[in-house]
């Protein structure tokens, strides 16, 4: 029901992995921007699909093929309705958001982008977001612009501004950025860029398990996004692009599944989204993750997104209070579900280490984003996140841990 | 358990590291980092006639187990031949260390060892070997 907190003690009971101990404590399972937990109506579906209905899709007539297609097809028009895609043609199944940004910039990039046209990205992307337009401005000759981000306040659009002309093919940008649990504000980029006719991609990796993703409101036109981070299997996840873009690009990967008729020496491409799914397609993985789109719409997105800001909230202001520990990101009221600090100058595998020691997962390291360490001036971060099964009790064992790591290095 | 990997005197060596600093007139020079975590390893050498360790200093910035590890191999290599330092193994420092050294932290663990020994295939590369 909305309005209604998430009740964290039925959550937990559909989490099988919650029960399991680690050195001897309870699981305290704060790594969930890496990958979250997977509820047992997870499980299920994969247990169910290779127990019950194993067969390949869209090829063969017999019945295992045709429970399968179906169940694949439902996971898409599955993952379409909680994107609020106008159709299920628009969501492309890959294995992550790392082969869907792929695909744009190699299928959309190589055939839009030319010498002397511009790509902007923000100077706080995960690498998954930046190494394929490097490798793309490369190719073609084309000019990368970088928008520096403040930590704190965020994205200035007169900065966007600054960067942007006629020149601009192609505008990227993280909806919420896996290290400062900072949220960028994707409708407004989406609007300046249209207005110099860019495209306009967005990393959703972070914000799809967070928050309702509505892709019409956002106004983008690709957007990115992980099963594994989302509560499905790993190995899954989502381009979803619009269907006029999609139907206009050229293929990414060559093979079966993906062709209309095939000649020796040229053939011609199926429509969207099987143009870009050659092959034997993901799908267990598919299943999986429509299984845990119904989980989450099941408990309510708007409801998830406030347990998760709440709980980062909670956990932000603890932290402040335990001596030595900085916080990196926004404010507590304007803070996504995870938080990045260092404490005093331990290093954040150290302390991740000793954290661990007491049952709690934390992610320590650069998080992939190695431009934007340099610029906070830290080579590694330890980071908490948060997911549906977390609650203030979590909070309360990650600082008593953390003081803990504090009096081994008697700081 | 993985609070065994801070125990005191790995502690100490990483608070207080052996051996820290530069040399006036170093044969060796090398330095590497581990760009998963950050740490950062930058060792000099000084041999005596026989290609023998007669001092060795370090100085770098990372995580306890990689400072302190470095620490403890710049005192076991002292008097080393060349020969001798490039057959030592990660076996050889997880011994000298003493500690569980969980998978994820092996890389740290043998950070100094692997910038020891690449700068001592450059060193010889250099001179013809």
């Amino acid at each position: 029901m909305r309005g209604m907190p998430v009740d964290i003690e039925a959550v937990r009971r559909d989490f099988p992995i919650l029960a399991r101990q680690v050195h001897g404590k309870r699981l305290v399972y704060l790594d969930n921007a890496a990958t979250t937990q997977k509820p047992a109506a997870v499980i299920e579906a994969l247990d169910r699909y290779y127990r019950n209905y194993n067969a390949n899709v869209h090829r063969s007539v017999h019945k295992l093929a045709e429970e399968a297609t179906l169940a694949y097809e439902s996971a898409r028009q599955e993952v379409a309705r909680f994107l609020n895609a106008a159709r299920p043609e628009e969501v492309v199944f890959t294995s992550g958001t790392t082969e869907a940004l792929n695909l744009v910039a190699y299928a959309w990039g190589r055939a839009n982008v030319r010498a002397g046209d511009a790509i902007v990205y923000t100077d706080i992307e995960h690498h998954s977001n930046l190494v394929p337009w490097q490798l793309l401005a490369e190719a073609v000759g084309a000019e990368i612009r970088v928008v520096e981000v403040d930590p704190e306040a965020g994205l200035d659009l007169d900065r966007l501004e600054a960067v942007l002309d006629e020149r601009v093919r192609l505008v990227t940008l993280p909806h919420i950025s896996n290290v400062l649990g900072l949220e960028l504000p994707v409708a407004e980029v989406a609007r300046r860029a249209h207005q110099v006719g860019a495209v306009v991609v967005v990393d959703a990796a972070q914000s799809a398990p967070q928050q309702p993703i509505d892709v019409q409101a956002l106004g983008c036109d690709f957007l990115a996004l992980s099963g594994h981070k989302l509560y499905g299997p790993t190995g899954i996840g989502v381009l979803w692009g619009r269907y006029e873009l999609l139907a206009a690009m050229p293929p990414f990967l060559g093979g079966g599944e993906m062709i209309r008729r095939v000649g020796l020496t040229r053939s011609t491409f199926a429509d969207p989204p099987a143009r870009f799914e050659a092959g034997t397609p993901k799908i267990a993985g598919a299943i999986g993750l429509g299984a845990a789109v119904e989980y989450l719409e099941g408990l309510g997105m708007d409801r998830v997104a406030a347990h998760d800001r709440a709980l980062a909230a909670q956990a932000h202001e603890a932290l402040l209070e335990v001596p030595g520990v900085t916080v990196y990101g926004p404010p507590p009221d304007r803070r996504a579900g995870l938080v990045a600090f260092s404490l005093d100058d331990i290093h954040a595998h150290d302390l991740a280490s000793l954290v661990d020691t007491e049952g709690v997962a934390i992610r320590a390291g650069h998080h992939c984003c190695m431009p934007l360490h340099d610029r906070l001036g830290v080579p590694a971060t330890a980071r908490a996140s948060f997911a549906v099964y977390n609650g203030p009790d979590d909070i309360e064992a990650l600082v008593r841990a953390v003081h803990a790591a504090r009096k081994v290095f008697n700081r | 358990m993985t609070a065994d990997m801070y125990r005191e005197y790995i502690l100490q060596h990483y608070r207080s590291p052996r051996n820290y600093g530069r040399l006036e007139n170093p044969d060796i020079v090398h330095e590497d980092d581990n760009p998963l975590c950050g740490d950062q390893v930058h060792i000099e050498v000084a041999l005596d006639d026989q290609d023998r360790v007669a001092d060795i200093r370090f100085q770098g910035k990372g995580c306890a187990i990689s400072q302190a590890s470095t620490s403890i191999l710049t005192d076991k290599v002292k008097g080393k031949t060349l020969e001798e330092i490039k057959a030592l193994t990660k076996d050889d420092v997880f011994q000298w260390l003493r500690i569980p050294i969980s998978p994820m932290r092996v890389k740290c663990a043998v950070l100094g060892l692997m910038v020891l020994q690449a700068g001592i295939h450059h060193y010889e590369a250099r001179r013809g070997r």
